[in-house]
């Protein structure tokens, strides 16, 4: 792609093609403006599609085999540890991950935050693939994926935390669709689909504050379910929800500006100006946020082990593994995003971010697999249960760039024809000031 | 300006009701102070008559329908087999109720079978998010297997570690696990095979609230044979099968830390914020809106960037 854009090539960015002035067409849309031949050689170019593809090739099978023969057959089918790798990784990691899209939509709809506007649909996009690949970790995990709707329409037990993850993650799932259908709408030009959408969208934000409280929490409830084989370090009854809803928050904003840092290394060319420019303000405002989480949460953990009295815990092997955890995982990146932010240097106060996000995988993993059973044995996942949490993961990556590739995420949709265009500039008093894109936008609407 | 805020407003009451509806009907049937059924049935399980012979085992399998173990069911190697580390034999899919050998320091072996301890108020039961486990008046907790998605909650959250999984089955994995023998003998008022099948008379079969009284009775009477404690009389809000021992339980892998209280009142304290959260966040979050975009017009910016005039001038 860097090549082709040296060469003066400009990827889709709005409904017309510059050059010959004519709409383009869908398919056109798909490819970002180049003929499939086009399209083929810079795809065979990109390293990553070469190590997707392998690992797709390994990985699609194994996932065949998994539905034909069944759990047993690519877990260690083990009755003392009904989780594994599916939901201790797809779920319970994956979904703070996307904690980013509620985050957002907050801070920028409710909380009037414009200057984080730029990013909000990098989290709100962030956000909704996140949940989606939850579900999908989650249909290779249940033993009757074909059966998952039943929560909703067969039967209800409704004294369940489990039921309360199940229909939140599915209703926030759709508000995350509706959300993110803005863009979409820009992109298949469907002008008015969208000015409903923005009509709607404080609902969906306070809709979505509202589920993602729950479910996050209610992820870490379901643990206190199991207070005798989760280890006592990591259990905590009246707490576990708060720990992973408080977590939550940092996991989200920090998983933002991982993937940020990402786009603009490897995809700086779909990134329109303004939003590259934008960026690293905005990447030190998020870690300001996620510092303050990371507080909070460093601080609930103490009290949550004065409050269980598990001091004498802190000395035995466990206790160094759970030192361990809060130094690396939660210290460090508030020391290393401190000093990012202080100093202002947006490399280190990116390097935190990771190590933040990191932090959150060790967390969770913690909790599900390795600290579960503690006082029964330990469990290594099989080895095909790993290759299909790498791919799915795999899946995610691809999915993430096909969608930041064409819709208008990390840069703007221009909507309007070239001559309007023109014209609205020329018009306008004030370049840039609200009345003037409304303005332009009804022009739009009434052409199309 | 005054249309688009009521529309807002009901698009924010009409997300916390549908969220709200279902949660606090969960709430109003989570939060019940259950005690138990009284005419429920429940076994005393008396491990100082126990001598091994996997009878039980044996009668289970023929009752439950279940395929033929690899090994014959007199054969006493079992004992020592020893899986994952120094863990003994554990139900699974195959076999509802397995007996354990722990050889004692002085005097002879101690024998242990395990089964479903059919809880007052189940963990398994009240973690599944379909309803698959029903806890009948006679006291049995049974299995619908229609319903089960597989999630496997049940099993994380059982702390007698006793639903198993039908992990071979491709297209039907189902959860296994003793059902008290509800369908063919509980239900008729009869004994399940197990307990009838037993030459020791280890297993006693009787009304639950008669079996605590016979329990303590036996202790009293026999105070140097008995250690002085019925489990199961209020572990995890009490179970239907109990146990005697004559040997310090946990000598014989019983968890002796386990919590009296119900499993579910753990997930109490969440579930009763979930209420308040319905309730304040909408108003909450909406005044925040309405203080901190004071004086703007929301909802008529037509991108997340500015458009590339913008970007030029
Ligand atoms: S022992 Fe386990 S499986 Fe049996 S009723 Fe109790 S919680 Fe359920
Ligand atoms: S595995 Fe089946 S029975 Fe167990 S909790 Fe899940 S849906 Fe319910
Ligand atoms: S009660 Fe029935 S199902 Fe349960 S262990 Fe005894 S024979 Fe097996």
């Amino acid at each position: 792609m860097r090549s082709l854009v040296n060469n003066g090539y400009q990827p889709v960015d709005s409904p017309v093609d510059e050059g010959t002035k004519r709409h383009w067409g869908f398919v056109e849309k798909l490819l970002l403006g180049l003929t499939p031949r086009e399209y083929l050689s810079q795809a065979m170019k990109n390293p990553l599609n070469w190590v997707l593809g392998v690992l797709f090739a390994v990985g699609f099978p194994v996932i065949i085999y998994r539905f034909v023969f069944g759990l047993g057959a690519v877990t260690h089918s083990s009755n003392d540890y009904p989780w594994g790798l599916f939901l201790g990784f797809g779920l319970f990691v994956m979904v703070p991950l996307s904690a980013s899209g509620f985050l957002l939509g907050t801070t920028v709809e409710l909380f009037g935050r414009k200057d984080f506007k730029p990013i909000e649909r990098l989290g709100l996009l962030n956000g909704l693939l996140g949940y989606f690949f939850a579900v999908i970790y989650l249909l290779m995990d249940l033993g009757q994926p074909w059966r998952l709707p039943y929560p909703m329409v067969v039967a209800w037990g409704t004294a369940a935390v489990l039921f309360l993850v199940g229909w939140h993650v599915a209703v926030y799932l759709t508000v995350q669709i509706v959300e993110v259908s803005e863009a979409f709408f820009e992109w298949v030009h469907w002008p008015m689909a969208k000015i409903f959408i923005k009509r709607i969208t404080i609902g969906l934000t306070i809709a979505g504050i509202i589920l993602s409280t729950l479910h996050q929490g209610a992820l870490g409830a379901l643990f206190t379910y199991a207070p005798s084989k989760v280890h006592p370090l990591w259990y905590s009854q009246e707490f576990l929800w708060i720990f992973f809803f408080t977590s939550s928050i940092y996991a989200g904003l920090c998983m933002l500006i991982a993937v940020s840092t990402v786009v603009k290394k490897t995809m700086a060319w779909r990134c329109s100006d303004e939003w590259l420019k934008k960026l690293d303000s905005q990447t030190i405002g998020l870690a300001r946020g996620a510092s303050m989480a990371l507080i909070t949460y460093f601080v609930i953990k103490v009290v949550g082990i004065a409050h269980d009295n598990e001091w004498a815990y802190l000395a035995t092997g466990w206790g160094q593994w759970y030192i361990l955890e809060l130094a690396v995982g939660v210290i460090l990146p508030l020391v290393v995003l401190g000093y990012g932010i202080r100093s202002e240097r947006v490399g280190i106060v990116r390097l935190g971010a990771f190590i933040a996000v990191a932090g959150i995988v060790l967390n969770r993993l913690n909790t599900a697999l390795v600290t579960f059973n503690w006082n029964l044995y330990p469990e290594i996942p099989h080895l095909l249960e790993t290759i299909i949490a790498v791919t799915v993961f795999g899946l995610y990556i691809a999915t993430y760039r096909f969608i930041l590739y064409r819709l208008p995420i990390v840069y703007a949709w221009n909507p309007l024809p070239l001559e309007v265009r023109e014209k609205a500039t020329e018009t306008a008093a004030v370049p840039g000031t609200l009345g003037q894109h409304s303005a332009a936008f009804s022009d739009v609407s009434l052409l199309d | 300006m005054e249309k688009i805020t009521r529309r807002k407003f009901i698009s924010v009451s009409l997300g916390g009701a549908a969220a709200g509806a279902f949660v606090l009907s969960g709430k109003a049937q989570g939060a019940g102070n259950f005690t138990g059924y009284p005419e429920g049935m429940g076994v005393l399980v008396d491990l100082t008559r126990c001598i091994g012979c996997r009878t039980c085992e044996a009668a289970c399998n023929r009752e439950q329908g279940l395929p033929e173990p690899a090994l014959p069911f007199d054969d006493t190697s079992v004992f020592d087999q020893e899986f994952h580390g120094g863990q003994k034999r554990r139900t699974d899919e195959n076999a509802f109720t397995v007996v354990n050998r722990y050889d004692q320091a002085e005097g002879g072996p101690v024998y242990r079978k395990i089964q479903c301890n059919h809880c007052n108020e189940p963990a398994c039961l009240t973690s599944c998010f379909v309803n698959a486990y029903t806890k009948t008046k006679e006291g049995a907790v049974i299995y619908n297997s229609k319903v089960c998605v597989g999630c496997r909650m049940c099993m994380t959250a059982c702390p007698f570690r006793i639903p198993a999984y039908a992990y071979s089955s491709a297209t039907n994995p189902v959860i296994r696990k003793c059902i008290f023998c509800y369908d063919t003998r509980l239900k008729y008022g009869k004994p399940p095979a197990c307990i009838d099948a037993c030459p020791q008379g280890v297993l006693t079969f009787g009304h639950r609230k008669n079996l605590v009284k016979i329990a303590h009775e036996r202790i009293r009477a026999n105070s140097d044979l008995y250690v002085d404690y019925v489990y199961g009389e209020d572990e995890v809000g009490g179970t239907a099968w109990m146990y005697l021992s004559g040997v310090p339980f946990e000598e014989v892998d019983f968890d002796v830390t386990m919590q009296k209280k119900p499993i579910l009142n753990n997930a109490q304290d969440f579930l009763s914020q979930v209420p308040m959260v319905l309730a304040i966040w909408p108003a909450l979050f909406l005044g925040f809106h309405r203080l901190s975009t004071r004086g703007e017009e929301d909802g008529d910016e037509n991108s997340n960037l500015s458009n590339r005039e913008e970007s030029q001038s």
